[in-house]
């Protein structure tokens, strides 16, 4: 908040911050079991964030649940683990190698393997089996351009699936929650922050964030143009060499998907430098996103994140 | 940096998707991964120029037909301001997310083919950013390229558009004669047009004045939440968590809650664990009160001497949302701030043609995309403003209590 020439202003960051608190409110106020959704990416923790300012001096009155795919960066169960001691809060797993065990899902193979599109049926899983009836995400609108299509409170049929042609119309503040039973919602709190007003506001409010979003050395190999960290789980082409570089994340997710940046970014003003000058969206080097034009739609429309 | 929130609204082929491209890519918040993409797409369809409009369409069924169906939001930034873009489509059975798009934006960019002039969805799109409250409307006039850049063609649709302000008055007007294909007075000045003196849409967009003077109006806290912590630490805490929609609210403030009119004293005020001695809109906030009084959901605090009404009876105009028409004597649930009840319509006073915007007899029924004078009345009484004093208190939706889907959305009177 800042006063000038008499006329009292909010910046954006504060004023998108209240719009979060707002609706993270509504979800507690409206739903009777929700959850929260936590990758362990910078979206989700600041999610985690705002839902602590939210009901301060109480702890968060809901969950959060990872869903783990079990090819996770080290780090960031390393982070999760911490987090939620320091938090108090109560962590759910929903295991994708679990899923796999059941014969609820078949493992992918090949070289380009990715137990990303397997995660749907997992959450699905655990939203049913806790009976979970609001799960708030850390989705953007500005990541992926069938999410600019979505609301803030999305509407999710009984399985799980996602219509975006007919959503429900949603003005000014006023979020409808109403749902028969077995139905969810998906609940996007951040849905007007852009990855410039994340890392902003990571930096206003001194947010710890996981090591592997500064620069470090680790373990590459370089697939079509994209620097993928390497994991034993993974399976190289005989082109491909592991190298030693000197990298950072710019988004988190399941390592075999994850593209690294090649950067010097060692703290929070470096990389908002970084991506004020950079060309590239954050997903562009997310090959979950690469497989088709409109892959992130038909993943939502199943009922993915 | 300050936040503008627009919307735009076009009839199909008027270039909207194409105009929104179009600033993104000159203010150059388009980035190399979606250029390729789209440029790929493109490509592919045998486009003759890149597709601006690629940048926007967010579905398959869009990307498809050319067309867009849903309410879609576009983020960019210039030094001088931050912008949300809500992109809204044109069509006639689209009107509902038309309103939508109008409901949280301070500006409206509308849409004209210069070679069609003002159309019936010209006079729509203006009245639905009229009745939702939007005070700057900007008028694109688009493809002046088509009309050899005429000052002639732009002056005649300046005046029709003005025939349609005096009717529907209170309005910061602005024209704009551009061609978001070639870029003409987008984002770059149009070497094309040396008659237009005035700036370009983003120096317009960049220079309107986003103040909405909501902290010199009355107070207006809706509770939307009661925090209790079971902990010995904050054993006797009790904290009324909601956003300043309006009014200034201050520490040692006394305060009433209504509808109940009990009153108290704010004893202290919380943003998370940062503690405040004043808060403005459209802050989230928690506070205490010196009284240990019956406050919950729903309710709404107010300074004494500027209350709003209390009813259970009012007068809305309402926009209908469903395929499923709405029926006088009909009940739904009504969600205005934070509270709901139960709500019957009463009757229709008229019904008001978009297209002429003239005023029809009510009937008895309201169907989508329609809009109406309606009675109400409510299962219990409802603490409201009139929408024009104030969108958070006088605005509420419908809810059909058979399907839970948003149906209908009004404007108290």
């Amino acid at each position: 908040m800042e006063s000038s020439k008499g006329t009292i202003r909010i910046n954006h960051l504060r004023e998108l911050e209240a719009e979060a608190i707002y609706v993270i409110r509504e979800v507690a106020a409206q739903f009777e079991r929700p959850v929260l959704l936590f990758s362990g990416g910078k979206d989700s923790i600041v999610l985690v964030h705002l839902s602590l300012k939210a009901f301060w001096p109480a702890p968060l009155p809901f969950p959060l649940l990872h869903i783990d795919t079990g090819h996770n960066f080290p780090e960031t169960i390393e982070y999760r683990d911490r987090l939620v001691e320091r938090i108090g809060a109560r962590l759910i797993v929903g295991s994708v190698q679990e899923s796999i065990d059941k014969g609820r899902v078949k493992e992918e193979t090949g070289y380009n393997a990715s137990r990303n599109v397997l995660q749907t049926t997992t959450l699905l899983d655990t939203i049913e089996q806790y009976k979970f009836d609001a799960a708030m995400g850390g989705a953007r609108r500005d990541e992926e351009k069938a999410r600019a299509k979505e609301r803030f409170f999305s509407h999710r049929d009984e399985f799980g699936q996602w219509d975006p042609k007919n959503q429900r119309p949603e003005l000014w503040n006023i979020f409808n929650g109403k749902k028969h039973l077995g139905e969810h919602f998906r609940v996007f709190p951040i849905s007007n922050w852009t990855e410039m007003d994340v890392w902003q506001y990571i930096y206003l409010e001194k947010i710890e964030m996981p090591s592997i979003y500064f620069t470090h050395r680790r373990k590459v190999f370089c697939r079509d143009g994209v620097w993928l960290a390497y994991a034993p789980f993974m399976k190289l082409k005989p082109e491909e060499k592991i190298e030693e570089k000197e990298v950072r994340c710019r988004t988190i997710g399941d390592i075999t998907c994850t593209g690294l940046t090649l950067s010097q970014a060692d703290d929070l003003e470096d990389i908002i430098e970084e991506i004020a000058a950079s060309r590239v969206t954050e997903r562009g080097s997310r090959w979950d996103d690469k497989r088709s034009d409109a892959a992130m739609e038909d993943r939502k429309k199943e009922g993915y994140f | 940096m300050e936040l503008l929130r627009f919307t735009t609204a076009g009839s199909v082929d008027d270039g909207k998707s194409t105009l929104i491209g179009r600033l993104l890519y000159d203010s150059k918040s388009i980035f190399e991964d979606q250029l390729e993409a789209v440029k790929k797409a493109s490509l592919q369809k045998g486009d003759e120029h890149i597709n601006l409009a690629l940048f926007t369409d967010g579905l398959r069924s869009e990307r498809q037909q050319g067309i867009t169906i849903d309410v879609a939001y576009r983020y960019f930034h210039t030094p001088k301001r931050k912008f949300i873009i809500a992109d809204t489509p044109g069509h006639i059975q689209y009107t509902r997310n038309m309103v939508t798009g109008a409901s949280t934006a301070h500006a409206a960019v509308i849409l004209v083919d210069a070679r069609n002039g003002v159309t019936e969805q010209t006079r729509r799109h203006y009245y639905i950013a009229w009745l939702l409250g939007i005070k700057h409307i900007i008028v694109c006039i688009n493809k002046m390229d088509l009309v050899h850049y005429s000052e002639e063609v732009f002056l005649h649709i300046l005046n029709d558009v003005n025939l349609i302000g005096d009717k529907l008055p209170g309005v910061d007007l602005h024209f704009i004669p551009i061609s978001a294909l070639l870029g003409d007075n987008v984002v770059e000045a149009s070497a094309n047009m040396p008659w237009y003196q005035g700036p370009t849409l983003l120096q317009k967009l960049e220079s309107i004045d986003v103040r909405n003077h909501l902290h010199e109006k009355p107070l207006r806290m809706p509770v939307q939440y009661v925090i209790r912590p079971i902990s010995d630490k904050y054993h006797d805490y009790r904290g009324y968590a909601g956003r300043i929609e309006s009014g200034t609210l201050r520490v040692g403030d006394e305060v009433i809650i209504l509808p109940s009119g009990m009153s108290s004293r704010i004893t202290s005020m919380h943003v998370g664990d940062t503690f405040i001695e004043e808060a403005i809109p459209p802050m989230s906030v928690a506070i205490t009160l010196a009284d240990d009084i019956d406050v919950e959901r729903g309710n709404i605090i107010v300074h004494p001497g500027s209350q709003p009404l209390i009813s259970n009876a009012f007068e809305a105009t309402i926009c209908w949302m469903n395929p499923v028409p709405m029926h006088i004597n009909q009940l739904y649930t009504i969600r205005q701030t934070t509270s709901e009840a139960k709500c019957k319509i009463l009757n229709q006073h008229c019904r008001i043609d978009i297209n002429s915007l003239e005023q029809k007899p009510g009937e008895n029924e309201l169907k989508m995309n329609e809009i109406g004078v309606f009675s109400l009345k409510a299962s219990r009484p409802m603490v409201f403003d009139s929408y024009r004093q104030n969108r958070a208190t006088g605005s509420f939706i419908l809810i059909d209590e058979a399907t839970n889907e948003t149906v209908g959305v009004g404007m108290i009177q």
